[in-house]
């Protein structure tokens, strides 16, 4: 068993998070596979995953409104977590160590490092345009009402949105693979001590000082209760 | 066209396709013209009737509306349409200009450009655009990439149409329906370099008539097309029902469509290539040994204050 998942104590997403987040995940994923057939042709044998050119056409835009609505919950939720701090400006500025896994030399890091809120912030502003520029080419419920140079404008800001939203879906999965136990954290909601301490060290202490307080007051209330009797 | 492609010309393009396409015969095909002389149509519309006619479309009875357009516009079974202007000219003379409506098959067609599906639209050797319905998927992109606002999708198989040029009569050897109706003379079909001519000669003619500004319509901004007008008042293309003075694929289309597409198609590949080789090469990012000590040191010291604590309070202490 490796360190990761040993003595999965603190809880750091709840089973409400973690649904939200794999089904904005899933859906994210199926949106790429059926939108890069019409980004490139080279993408274009992606179509048979969903049963067809036509077939990927109308169901491509569906999937993304599925997707926008759990978004917008998935995005309330970790809204006060992802605004950044001074030390996060630290932590990108020293991204080579970072990268290198020169871990000890890495400034304090909250529930979440800078990168978790690039990829927050990042998203949040592509997925409404992409709602926004997909809405407007969509056929054939909407497209041809829309002003034809609007249309056009849309069709070249969905491309190079869904582009940059897919570099960062790639960051983010790798990131989830190369720092072991958070891919863990997101399924199980739960990890070790340990793993907090190492990664995010502030929400430790945090997390630490409230189950002191915890204890504290659970120890006040049995010492009032052998006291009564 | 109907169906799979059955010609036996080149395609010079074909559309969402990065190889080269069908192109090895040499024995040379002629590009082929419309020429639309507006000057001489009268607005009986019988190439309107013949294109429903060969093409099998029969539109829907509309409203009248006190124009003579009609329908009011192209529609997926309307694939020309004669758009009537009334014009006052510089000497306070009323003309009655009538322009015969229908896909311009461009040289460098913005349809084909932005078209998604592989051979869903080609351009045949003689210069023909054509839809290959089957292959259409219904998205609407030929709509966005044309110049001239001609493609339609149709509401009842979500699959996009225009004017193919009759390319199943022109591939057989006949004019085009339209061609073959016109009772004046107005359409005329033939080798680009022979309709060029004769659009030169009734330019000319035109001229001589007083029509100073009379010129072929066939613009440069898109390479040509192979449906071309003579009109009376060639510098101002607008007056005949909004007939783009200077059109051209959008360079928003163009954008959209360009070389920065397969650039960043390859930046998504390399980005994934780019995590594993560094997952190889730094590792992955782990905690140690180190950091299950620390935390086992803090809950000992955090054990041993709660039981200092528990201590004081039970001997009264503050």
């Amino acid at each position: 068993m490796s360190l990761a998942k040993t003595d999965p104590q603190l809880l750091r997403y709840g089973v409400w998070t973690r649904l939200l987040h794999w089904l904005v995940a899933i859906s994210f994923v199926l949106l790429v596979l059926s939108g890069l057939p019409f980004f490139h042709p080279f993408f274009w044998s992606l179509t048979g995953l969903f049963g067809g050119p036509t077939m990927t056409r109308i169901l491509h835009p569906w999937i993304g409104l599925f997707l926008s609505l759990l978004f917008v919950l998935m995005a309330i939720r970790f809204f006060k977590e992802s605004l950044f701090k001074r030390h996060d400006v630290q932590w990108l500025k020293q991204i080579d160590d970072v990268l290198t896994n020169r871990d000890e030399k890495l400034p304090p890091v909250g529930k979440n490092n800078a990168g978790q809120k690039l990829v927050f912030w990042v998203m949040l502003l592509c997925i409404p345009l992409l709602l926004i520029t997909g809405v407007l080419m969509w056929q054939p419920l909407v497209g041809e009402e829309v002003p034809i140079t609007l249309r056009r404008l849309a069709s070249v800001s969905h491309a190079y949105l869904a582009f940059l939203a897919i570099i960062t879906l790639i960051i983010h999965i790798y990131s989830g693979i190369w720092v072991k136990g958070s891919f863990q954290a997101m399924v199980r909601g739960r990890v070790s001590k340990a793993w907090a301490r190492h990664h995010h060290d502030l929400w430790y202490e945090e997390e630490m000082e409230k189950e002191r307080k915890h204890r504290e007051i659970s120890r006040r209330h049995a010492s009032r209760r052998g006291e009564s009797p | 066209m109907r169906g799979e492609q059955v010609n036996l010309q080149n395609i010079i393009a074909r559309s969402a396709t990065t190889v080269p396409s069908p192109q090895e015969r040499t024995g040379g095909i002629d590009p082929v013209t419309k020429l639309i002389d507006v000057s001489r149509c009268i607005g009986c519309k019988a190439c309107q009737v013949a294109c429903a006619e060969w093409n099998d479309l029969r539109d829907e009875v509309g409203n009248n509306v006190g124009e003579y357009d009609n329908p009011l516009d192209l529609t997926p079974n309307t694939w020309q349409v004669m758009r009537f202007d009334e014009y006052e000219n510089e000497q306070g003379n009323l003309e009655w200009l009538i322009r015969k409506d229908n896909c311009m098959h461009c040289a460098d067609p913005g349809c084909l450009e932005a078209c998604p599906a592989p051979g869903a639209i080609v351009q045949y050797a003689n210069g023909i655009v054509d839809f290959n319905s089957e292959h259409c998927i219904g998205c609407g992109y030929c709509v966005t990439g044309c110049p001239f606002d001609v493609p339609r999708i149709s509401e009842v198989d979500g699959k996009s149409y225009k004017c193919t040029l009759c390319s199943d009569r022109v591939f057989h050897g006949l004019e085009p329906a339209c061609v073959k109706s016109c009772p004046t003379g107005s359409i005329m079909f033939g080798t680009r370099d022979d309709m060029l001519d004769l659009a030169e000669t009734r330019t000319n003619f035109l001229k001589r008539r007083g029509f100073d500004n009379a010129g072929v319509y066939n613009p440069e901004g898109v390479d040509g097309t192979h449906v071309i007008y003579v009109l009376q008042h060639a510098d101002k293309p607008g007056i005949y029902s909004a007939l783009p003075e200077n059109p051209s694929i959008s360079p928003m289309v163009s954008a959209w469509k360009g070389v920065t597409k397969p650039l960043a198609s390859a930046a998504i590949g390399l980005a994934a290539l780019t995590g594993f080789l560094h997952y190889a090469t730094a590792g992955p990012k782990e905690h140690g040994e180190d950091d299950e000590q620390a935390v086992r040191d803090d809950e000992a010291r955090q054990r041993e204050r709660e039981a200092r604590e528990e201590r004081d309070e039970r001997e009264g202490r503050p």
